[in-house]
């Protein structure tokens, strides 16, 4: 059991359990703090994987960034806890065993297949910024370009959404 | 490591993802359920990527790596656009409806 | 003159005709040309019956084959009618008394409609072919048909006015206690076919075949035939049949309820006489029941007032006598008395027709009287009917009931003396009906007195031919003692072995002379009683029991028909309508909970379709992963 092992399973257990709490907590707020957390420990694990690019994508961009938009709606709507909508226990049931069945399939596959892979920790090239850069712009140059188009029509997309309507009264319909 | 663990991690959280995705009623967390499962994805390509690294074929092409990575990191790309779309409906539902349960929000009837 | 035999199929033939051309035509054809249609028709098969009848009386016999009716492995049956002294008596009886019956009832349905009187002659034609093949009949099958058709008939003819629901009650009361009894005369020849494996007279009314039965056989089909013959000819217990009959028009109560369908009975034990002489218990079975119908009956025919329901009572204890006559193994007698009791009775039944016909409808004799001054034919005619059924020597019933009296004192002298005893009653019912109806005042209303008059020739004349018939027709029977060489009995032999009369001449003689006088004091006393007759009030006790018909429609009624009508309104309530409507209706219901069930998937509701989603993703991960 060695030091990598030991740290992998921390943080696993980190990213599970605020995942777990994520989905339990009644506040929104809370939900998106968890979130924040679990966002925390997956970047600790590309860090372990020596991705380093991406564990500090991962928080600048999605911690930084996505949960930031998430605060704002949330409390643009003043959601707390009281007004959290009261579940109906059949639907969360049905649920909850639908998730855990298919999460028992899923790993009984994982277990049937004969992998015997080794993951590099620790050390490797793969992730650092000077290769991913290199790969980046030489051979995924033109998706990184129609990335950019894909924001622009994002934004204006949002833009248009959000915008209020002149004529207030009536339902859309669509 | 073995990449069998890094499997069921990820498998884990998505399917946490997934119950999350169920159970809830907001629409917001429901989103938030989906970013989750997004991550988990992401964190098993690393992982894959990293796996590639040890086989021979990497020896090979210089980047043959790191093209994991690269899909992770566009994957990253689309999610924050579609985040900012989401939302963006989110509000303009919120604004006619006054409410982010999903159980009122049944325009798919019939 | 064999060719005679070419002709035999004509005579059920004609009668068919008959039926065909006055049932299909009966809305254009006039009332003359269907009532001349009807009668000529069987007065062609009379005269080639008497043809017949000469040719066997000659000593000429047969079976006449046509064609092979079935023929199912093992069991051939053909299509043949046996002429031989039996049937070809019974042929004249029928075709003879159902001409004259014929020609009555064209001046009796005078007042019907055109296609409702020739729906009657097609109806009466059509029970005339059945009963002809009843009788003409080769083997136990072609009896069956026309014992069925009979039946059939019977109904028709009794709801012959069918606007009247209790006219049609007693039509299907007659045709469900008939079917009681063809039951058991269907075992009876399932069980013949099964141990002797025919059904043609031929083969199976032999010594021979007779050695392959056992006694049990032999008792179980002879009983059973007697059961069928219950029925038709209105014995204990399916009698009561009988009486709610007279709903039909009177010519139809003296054919089928006086002269044919009810002999059948009698011609069918008749013809397996060699099966029942060698059944003793079906015999004392006979006898028995025999007797105490013709008892039961001539004692509720002493207090009834209609006087059809008299009539009918008196033909149900006159079929008693003859089942008395087969049980005591006299089988002559019996059909002796069948003859004599056809002219007689159909003579009375007329007879009551032509005073219904002049009291315009009238059936009650407490509301008739002296009718002798308005209708002497009439009276005349039916005062010999009435002396010839008392036994009055001299008259043709005397013979045929003294020779039924005779078997029974040589059988059981309690028997005799029981069967003496109603003897007597059927005298003095018979009186009774005669004197308070032809004799004394009038009693009616004084539109029904204006109305009497004496009925048409085509009603007379075959009352005088059948008075005359009833006066006659007992010298053929004239027996040894009187001086008399007893033709019928010598001409049926060959069917029915002569029985040894176990009496000597004086005990007869005695016999004769003791029920003479007593049937003489019978009648005394009737005239005594009912000379000067005034309707009286009902008395309770014996009167109103024998009034109310010893109550055994009610007994019936409690028994048997309450108890069926609860088990079938149970049948109704649970089965048909908790089980079957309500699995029936259950289809449709879980048809709506299941769809309400689906309605779900279709609600709109996001979480559900991602929950379907998921489960869909969970159906293709086993298929895929661990099925294949």
């Amino acid at each position: 059991m060695n030091i990598s092992t030991i740290v992998f399973l921390l943080l696993s257990l980190m990213a599970v359990g605020s995942a777990l709490m994520m989905i339990i907590s009644k506040n929104p707020v809370h939900s998106v703090l968890w979130l924040i957390l679990v966002f925390f420990a997956i970047s600790g694990h590309y860090i372990l994987l020596n991705a380093q690019f991406l564990a500090v994508v991962n928080i600048i961009v999605y911690a930084g960034a996505i949960m930031v938009l998430f605060l704002f709606v949330v409390m643009l709507m003043n959601l707390n806890a009281d007004t959290e909508p009261i579940k109906n226990y059949r639907m969360q049931l049905a649920g909850i065993c639908s998730g855990g069945t298919l999460l028992l399939i899923l790993v009984l596959l994982t277990n049937r297949m004969d992998v015997e892979q080794l993951v590099q920790t620790n050390v490797g090239d793969a992730g650092l910024i000077k290769n991913l850069g290199m790969s980046l712009f030489k051979q995924y140059v033109l998706p990184f370009e129609i990335s950019s188009v894909l924001f622009l029509s994002a934004m204006i997309g949002a833009v248009v959404i959000g915008k209020k309507e002149e004529t207030i009264d009536q339902n859309t319909n669509s | 490591m073995d990449i069998k663990a890094y499997i069921t991690l990820s498998l884990v959280l998505f399917t946490i993802g997934i119950i999350g995705v169920l159970v809830r009623r907001n629409a917001i967390i429901i989103f938030l359920c989906v970013e989750l499962m997004l991550n988990a994805v992401n964190l098993l390509l690393v992982a894959f990527s990293k796996m590639h690294a040890l086989s021979p074929v990497a020896k090979a092409s210089a980047n043959f790596a790191s093209d994991a990575q690269i899909f992770v990191f566009f994957i990253m790309v689309v999610a924050a656009a579609e985040v900012s779309v989401g939302l963006a409906i989110i509000v303009m539902m919120y604004r006619n409806v006054h409410t982010v349960d999903i159980n009122f929000l049944n325009r798919l009837k019939n | 003159m064999n060719n005679t035999f070419n002709l035999v199929w004509l005579i059920p033939t004609l009668p068919l005709l008959g039926f065909l051309i006055n049932g299909l035509g009966r809305k254009s054809l006039s009332k003359s040309a269907s009532g001349l249609i009807g009668s000529a028709v069987v007065l062609g098969s009379f005269i080639i019956s008497i043809m017949t009848f000469i040719q066997v009386k000659q000593g000429h016999t047969g079976v006449i084959h046509f064609f092979d009716f079935l023929r199912v492995s093992g069991l051939k049956v053909a299509f043949s009618f046996q002429i031989d002294q039996l049937s070809s008596l019974f042929l004249l009886i029928i075709t003879g008394v159902g001409f004259l019956i014929h020609v009555y009832s064209t001046a009796y349905m005078h007042d019907e409609e055109g296609k409702d009187f020739a729906k009657y002659f097609a109806y009466l034609n059509l029970f005339v072919f059945s009963m002809l093949l009843l009788v003409m009949g080769g083997n136990f099958l072609i009896l069956f048909v026309g014992w069925e058709g009979v039946g059939l008939c019977s109904y028709l003819l009794i709801g012959y006015w069918y606007e009247n629901n209790n006219y049609t009650d007693a039509a299907k009361k007659a045709f469900v206690m008939n079917r009681i009894g063809d039951l058991g005369f269907l075992l009876a020849l399932f069980w013949l076919i099964s141990k002797t494996g025919s059904m043609e007279y031929s083969q199976v009314l032999n010594a021979a075949s007779l050695a392959k039965l056992t006694t049990f056989d032999i008792t179980g089909i002879t009983l059973l035939m007697f059961v069928g013959a219950t029925g038709k000819s209105a014995q204990i217990p399916l009698f009561t049949w009988l009486p709610d009959a007279m709903a039909g028009p009177t010519p139809v109560s003296a054919l089928i309820h006086a002269a044919t369908m009810v002999t059948a009975g009698i011609y069918l034990i008749a013809r397996s006489n060699i099966l029942f002489s060698s059944a003793l218990i079906t015999q004392q079975v006979i006898t028995i029941i025999g007797l105490a119908t013709a008892f039961l009956a001539a004692s509720i025919a002493l207090k009834q007032n209609d006087i059809k329901k008299i009539l009918a009572y008196s033909t149900v204890s006159q079929l008693g006598f003859m089942f008395l006559a087969l049980g005591t193994g006299n089988y002559v007698a019996a059909v002796f008395h069948v003859l004599t009791h056809a002219f007689f009775k159909a003579l009375m039944f007329l007879g009551s027709g032509s005073v219904i016909h002049a009291m315009g409808g009238e059936q009650d004799i407490r509301n008739m009287g002296g009718l002798h001054k308005h209708m002497k034919v009439t009276s005349i005619t039916f005062l010999i009917g009435c002396l010839a059924i008392s036994g009055i020597p001299g008259f043709s019933g005397f013979f045929s009931k003294d020779e039924i009296l005779a078997g029974a004192f040589g059988y059981n002298t309690i028997i005799y003396g029981v069967a003496l005893f109603t003897a007597l009653m059927t005298a003095f019912y018979m009186f009774r009906l005669y004197i308070i109806t032809f004799t004394g005042k009038f009693r009616g209303t004084h539109d029904q007195e204006h109305h009497l008059h004496e009925s048409p020739a085509a009603m007379t004349i075959p009352l005088i031919i059948l008075a005359i018939l009833s006066i006659i027709g007992g010298y053929i029977g004239i027996p040894e003692v009187l001086g008399g060489h007893h033709e019928l009995a010598h001409y049926l032999s060959p069917i029915i072995p002569t029985a040894h009369h176990s009496l000597s001449h004086q005990t007869e003689l005695m016999l004769m002379g003791l029920s003479t006088a007593l049937v003489l004091g019978a009648i005394t006393f009737a005239w005594i009683r009912f000379r000067n007759f005034k309707a009286e009030q009902s008395n309770g006790g014996l009167s109103s029991f024998l009034e109310n018909k010893w109550y055994v429609d009610e007994c019936y009624e409690w028994i048997i028909v309450r108890p069926i009508k609860k088990a079938s309104s149970l049948f109704q309530h649970i089965l048909e309508n908790r089980i079957i409507d309500g699995s029936v209706n259950g289809v449709g219901k879980l048809v709506n909970y299941g769809s309400r069930q689906l309605r779900w998937l279709q609600s709109g509701q996001v979480g559900a379709y991602v929950l379907l989603m998921v489960l869909g993703m969970l159906l293709l991960f086993v298929i895929q992963f661990f099925v294949s």
